[in-house]
């Protein structure tokens, strides 16, 4: 049960922000390209230097590991990276398990479309589409508590946006993870739910 | 065997070769014969001074002047160091990295062959001490140089795949040890490379000049074998300093990945 809550995070581009994500909630934030929604999801995983805290529940940021606080408060950026040869390199769960013996992980395959054997693909021969619900789920093999999605389902086609909706649905309530979303698409924030915040001028406010 | 002398004229002669180099360059318009002169004129004129500083120096063996000297070498290759980065570091730093790990190394080893292999009296003789800090200097300078550049141009384009591991949990040593490594081992690929053909295609530079001189061979083969163990462990260590500090520095002290921190060159 842990909430996500910012405190005061600022960026040149970004006026000080606070906001609260409940655990187990879901928060869509948009607002015209530039404005700043991916520094802002940046900021919160501690990849550039701004000011201001953010809290998981109880724990504050600046009190763990920034290995720490990256895995427990996911980020799924726009452009997905892979840094290894194979798939099943970068999947590599905590458990110490290999990934192809993990359940949910082949669940997770399962539901986006891929059998087991996507995991000693080589990295190169994906496709974008592919990259992009790979990627989320490495980054729901980590076990995030919280997670920050930057245009998720951008790249994908109905199917597959439908797809990669449901499982992150499923993870957020069985998880009870908090989840800022940022979402380009006015249709997805209605289907899904949940309050929508818009960047203006580097201020976030509830869209109306 | 005795030293054969050179006389000025027998550096006209070979000064002569020079000269005809910038003439054909400017016969066939290279445009490169300003270069040539000046890089000539500039050669003689460093080595006649440091000849004589050289003189100075070991008719006094005074060790603040030899510290002097080798301090003065150090800032030298600290900035060619510096200058042969493609993207450098903002501010001291990009002078520091290398001159911190070029001191470290071929000072420390250059003691250690002084005092351990060569065991001289005192140690700072500088007939010893002064060719054997230069040539490790030298040497050193090229493998950290080559190492840094090769860690800042590749972290550079790497960036996405430095903060996707980030990203997954990992700690910044784990996020940039494929580029640390490939940055280590090519600063000392030329080392390496020296070793594995020395003799076998030209005399190395060292023992030439000892044979020259008059020096049996194979007393100059072991001099020539001391210092290329001793250049190759002095590379190691500075090339490993060099990166470990530069991409220490990569990161700040919350394991953010600071590209910023790199400013390119202006000159390339």
């Amino acid at each position: 049960m842990t909430a996500l809550r910012l405190e005061g995070i600022r960026h040149p581009l970004l006026a000080p922000i606070d906001l609260k994500v409940a655990a187990g909630e879901l928060a869509f934030i948009s607002g015209p390209s530039g404005s700043g929604k991916s520094l802002l999801l940046r900021a919160i995983a501690d990849l550039d230097p701004h000011e201001g805290n953010v809290w998981l529940g109880d724990e504050a940021r600046s009190a763990m590991a920034p290995p720490t606080w990256r895995r427990r408060v996911g980020l799924l950026p726009a452009e997905s990276f892979w840094w290894g040869e194979t798939v099943g390199e970068h999947l590599l769960s905590r458990k110490q398990t290999a990934p192809e013996t993990d359940p949910s992980i082949d669940t997770w395959l399962g539901q986006l479309g891929f059998t087991s054997d996507v995991l000693t693909w080589s990295v190169a021969r994906l496709s974008t589409g592919e990259r992009q619900r790979l990627a989320l789920i490495r980054l729901l093999a980590q076990g995030p508590e919280a997670m920050l999605l930057d245009e998720a389902t951008a790249n994908l086609d109905p199917a597959n946006r439908d797809c990669v909706e449901s499982v992150i649905e499923a993870y957020r309530r069985q998880a009870q993870a908090a989840v800022l979303w940022v979402s380009h698409d006015p249709e997805q924030r209605r289907r899904l739910g949940g309050p929508c915040y818009l960047i203006d001028a580097g201020k976030l406010v509830p869209e109306p | 065997m005795t030293l054969i002398h050179l006389t000025p004229w027998d550096l006209a002669i070979a000064a002569i070769l020079v000269l005809l180099l910038a003439a054909m360059s400017w016969w066939l318009r290279l445009g490169v014969e300003r270069r040539v002169l000046i890089a000539a004129a500039r050669s003689a004129i460093q080595l006649t001074l440091v000849g004589m500083v050289l003189k100075l120096l070991f008719a006094q063996t005074s060790l603040p002047l030899i510290g002097l000297m080798a301090m003065v070498m150090l800032s030298v290759a600290g900035l060619e160091v510096m200058q042969r980065q493609k993207r450098r570091y903002r501010g001291g730093w990009g002078y520091g990295i290398g001159a911190i790990s070029m001191f470290l190394s071929s000072f420390s080893v250059t003691l250690l062959a002084l005092t351990l292999v060569i065991g001289v009296e005192p140690w700072y003789q500088p007939q010893y001490l002064i060719p054997l800090l230069g040539m490790m200097l030298g040497n050193t300078m090229n493998g950290v140089a080559i190492a840094l550049d090769n860690l800042t141009r590749n972290a550079w384009e790497a960036r996405g795949k430095i903060e996707a591991r980030l990203l997954s949990g990992q700690n910044w040593e784990e996020a940039i040890e494929d580029i640390r490594r490939e940055a280590l081992r090519s600063g000392l690929i030329p080392i390496v490379n020296a070793m594995g053909t020395a003799g076998l295609v030209s005399l190395p530079g060292m023992m030439t000049g000892q044979i020259l001189a008059g020096s049996p061979p194979m007393e100059a083969a072991k001099y020539q074998l001391l210092i290329m163990f001793l250049i190759s462990g002095g590379t190691g260590l500075g090339s490993m300093a060099a990166v470990w500090l530069g991409s220490r520095r990569l990161f700040d002290e919350r394991q953010r990945l600071r590209l910023d921190r790199l400013v390119k060159a202006s000159r390339s």
